[in-house]
């Protein structure tokens, strides 16, 4: 018995986990129930896709001809609507001429906002750049400087005036916001029992009904003979509101501030305001940043009931270019198409950088 | 902790002078309270002064008086000659129907959408996921004109309906379906389903009780549901087993017959419950995904069965979580179904439209769209609130 040396035999090689076929067996065939559904959904979809790509793409008339699109009625989708009539489904009313205006208006808006979800540029100067950034959104907006026309507001519409709404209304909710969210948490009972009452009015109520108010009460509020522009009233109806929501926010932010911040704060001698402005407000404002995100999405799309009140954003400045016009008119469901993907790319991007932001904000946290 | 350092005696509650923050607090308080009264009185004054110019009546009296307008829809009888009062109310219970039934169906919807983003099937995961990014990205008044868009260009004509069956019936006068008659069977059968609803919960408490002492799990799901179902089966054969269907037909110009609802109501509650239902899928998915993972391995560890894990250890705690936002959620959709003003189903905030447009008491409608709306908000939320407390943890 001579000891041989005998190797075992070889471990087989591990199974693979990643890659692509694996990953099939893993989340399309992992048993028979599971097997089951991937064919199902799969047949659904196979059967499916052909006639969606056919009407969105294939048969589509891109061509602005109400013939072409007639012929093609039920087969193909007539995105020549869209190519016929998208000056006034963004702009509305917007002078013909003038609309290179509310465009780099718009334009500006938006890079202002951009800029803004940039941590590197959370600076104090932001501030001014948004004032003079707003001065000249309105002047270019309105007119009446360097030889511009002027445009009165019940001529604004589309795009321009819902990012504008929506933009606006949040920015001028934020310091409303604070005020009433410390108030809510602050001893003084009366302030308390105002702050908790607006909140909870506001929130109980649905914005419709808020926006009726500003569109036939406001006038009577004001004193007799001055009477404030539709546009305004309605922007201050939609701050209100924001305002109520984002308070909510911004006391959640608030809460998770640990107490002892609070007293450290005051045991080195800082006053109330002091203290909020130097220890709580950096530490909750950061935290609340993707909630303020998603009510600020909440808003952009709550910006298209304006219409009820009659004022021409997106939605209602689809209708106003369509309704009149026998021949496009039958070709509203594209033109609702055409506006949803806008609303769906601003709300889908805001979506995923709140996603993003909300990693950023906690990076402190997760070490 | 809270006695004073001795040889300090602590500082008097109430100090007269600027420096005591105690009286600070009174000062700035009055002056809160004088500015609201202020501005109050104000917009109050502007008010009355701005009617009297314009010669706008106000008070509620107008209530009393005949609305003058027909309403498509009611579920109580009414018509143009009767008073204002009735016709809010037939728009109130528009607006409750809508948001009951919009409720329902975006729990079952949101639900199933939730768990979905759980399953082992990428397919599945991969469509409710992308349900949800789109549903909730797009604005809901244009899903619910688009709704009705499609309602009321696409379908048929009345005369020439869709049929399932030949008992449902899918056109632009509505969708029509089978009603059983209403008689004295049908009454029974539901006062019976009633007596079975509570002996099932006495039956529940005697099966906690006995599990409690001796540990064996009793059945309670099937039980329950088959004490419920003869309850009600056995009201149904006292009451003489009606069996009388009103089904709908196709007639000469119309679906006749049979229950039927409107292609307003329809765009309404599809749009809200599409919209809403991607909401509660994300709540849901919260909940589950909140629950840790160790609770899961902790009851496969003693020996439950990946459904009980479920049923016994997962939902109830992520039931928890998903309470509090799943009611924001309801009153979200309850306050957006005053969105149907667009299309003109009759709720509550359309009828006061209509008022508002014929008698101009803009002031008073308004008022009543909010307390309505109020009402329903905080009774909302005074249930969910009393069903969190009951689901709570029990702490010591």
């Amino acid at each position: 018995m001579s000891a041989v040396f005998q190797p075992i035999a070889a471990r087989p090689a591990p199974v693979k986990l990643e890659g692509f076929v694996p990953w099939v067996r893993r989340n399309l065939l992992s048993n028979w129930r599971n097997t089951l559904t991937t064919v199902l959904a799969g047949a659904l979809i196979i059967y499916w896709a052909p006639t969606i790509v056919n009407w969105l793409v294939l048969q589509a008339i891109f061509k602005p001809s109400a013939e072409a699109c007639q012929a093609a009625r039920g087969v193909g989708a007539c995105w020549g609507v869209v190519a016929e009539k998208y000056r006034l489904i963004i702009f509305g009313r917007y002078p013909y001429e003038q609309q290179w205006r509310p465009e780099v208006a718009t334009l500006l808006l938006l890079g202002m906002l951009i800029v803004s979800c940039m941590r590197a540029f959370w600076k104090p100067w932001l501030g001014a750049v948004w004032v003079a950034g707003l001065a000249a959104f309105f002047a270019l907006m309105i007119g009446g400087v360097m030889g511009l026309e002027v445009v009165p507001t019940d001529r604004w519409g589309g795009l321009p005036l819902t990012i504008m709404l929506a933009s606006l209304s949040i920015i001028f909710a934020f310091p409303l916001a604070i005020l009433i969210a410390l108030g809510r948490r602050s001893g003084l009972p009366a302030i308390r029992t105002f702050c908790v009452i607006y909140v909870e009015l506001i929130r109980g109520v649905p914005l419709i009904s808020v926006l009726f108010m500003a569109s036939f009460m406001f006038p009577l509020f004001m004193p007799p003979g001055l009477s404030i522009d539709v546009l305004i009233r309605v922007l201050v109806g939609i701050t209100l509101f924001a305002g109520a929501y984002m308070a909510e926010i911004v006391r959640g932010g608030l809460q998770a501030i640990p107490k002892g911040q609070i007293e450290a704060a005051q045991s080195l001698g800082l006053s109330y305001w002091q203290t909020q402005r130097k220890i709580v407000l950096p530490q909750a404002l950061a935290l609340v940043i993707p909630g303020i995100v998603n009510n600020f999405i909440g808003i952009f799309k709550d910006t298209s009931l304006v219409t009820i009140v009659s004022l021409y954003e997106l939605t209602g400045a689809l209708g106003l270019a369509l309704n009149s016009d026998a021949d496009w008119r039958p070709f509203k469901i594209e033109g609702y198409l055409f506006i949803t993907a806008i609303y769906f790319v601003f709300c889908f991007s805001m979506s995923r950088y709140s996603l993003w932001i909300e990693k950023q904000v906690n990076v402190s946290k997760t070490r | 902790m809270s006695q004073a350092l001795p040889g300090r005696t602590p500082p008097k509650r109430r100090d007269w002078s600027w420096r005591s923050q105690a009286f600070r607090g009174v000062i700035y308080q009055i002056i809160a309270i004088g500015l609201i009264a202020a501005t109050v009185w104000f917009l109050a004054h502007n008010t009355m002064e701005n009617m009297r110019v314009r010669g706008i009546q106000s008070g509620f009296g107008f209530l009393g008086g005949a609305a003058g307008f027909d309403i498509g829809e009611t579920l109580m009888h009414y018509d143009a000659l009767d008073p204002y009062w009735k016709a809010f109310l037939v728009g109130v219970l528009n607006t409750l129907r809508v948001a009951i039934v919009g409720i329902v169906l975006c729990t079952i919807l949101g639900t199933l959408l939730g768990i979905g983003r759980f399953s082992r099937n990428a397919i599945v995961r991969g469509l409710c996921y992308g349900y949800v990014e789109l549903f909730r990205n797009i604005p809901v008044l244009l899903q619910l004109l688009m709704w009705y868009l499609l309602f009321t260009e696409l379908l048929p004509a009345p005369e020439e309906p869709v049929s399932f069956l030949g008992l449902f019936f899918l056109s632009k006068g509505g969708f029509a379906f089978p009603m059983p008659v209403w008689g004295l069977g049908q009454l029974l059968a539901l006062v019976g389903a009633a007596i079975g609803v509570v002996v099932a919960i006495f039956y529940r408490r005697r099966a906690i009780s006995r599990f409690e002492e001796t540990g064996k799990i009793p059945h309670v799901f099937w039980p329950t549901v088959a004490t419920i179902l003869i309850f009600s089966l056995a009201g149904w054969l006292i009451g003489g087993a009606p069996t009388a269907w009103n089904v709908p037909g196709s007639g000469e110009i119309s679906v006749e017959g049979g229950g039927t609802v409107t292609p307003e109501f329809m765009s309404v509650l599809l749009g809200l419950v599409f919209y809403t239902s991607s909401f509660v899928a994300e709540v849901v998915r919260a909940g589950i995904a909140s629950v840790p993972h160790g609770q899961i391995e902790a009851a496969g560890s003693l020996g439950l069965l990946r459904g009980q894990s479920m049923r016994l250890v997962v939902l109830p705690q992520a039931l928890r979580v998903i309470i509090p936002p799943i009611t924001n959620q309801y009153l979200n959709l309850t306050k957006n179904s005053s969105l149907a003003v667009a299309i003109g189903y009759p709720d509550v905030v359309s009828i006061s439209n209509t008022a508002i447009n014929q008698t101009g008491r803009a002031v008073e409608c308004i008022a009543i769209i909010m307390l309505v709306y109020l009402t329903t908000s905080l009774t909302t939320s005074g249930i969910m609130n009393w069903y969190n407390k009951r689901s709570a943890i029990r702490e010591r």
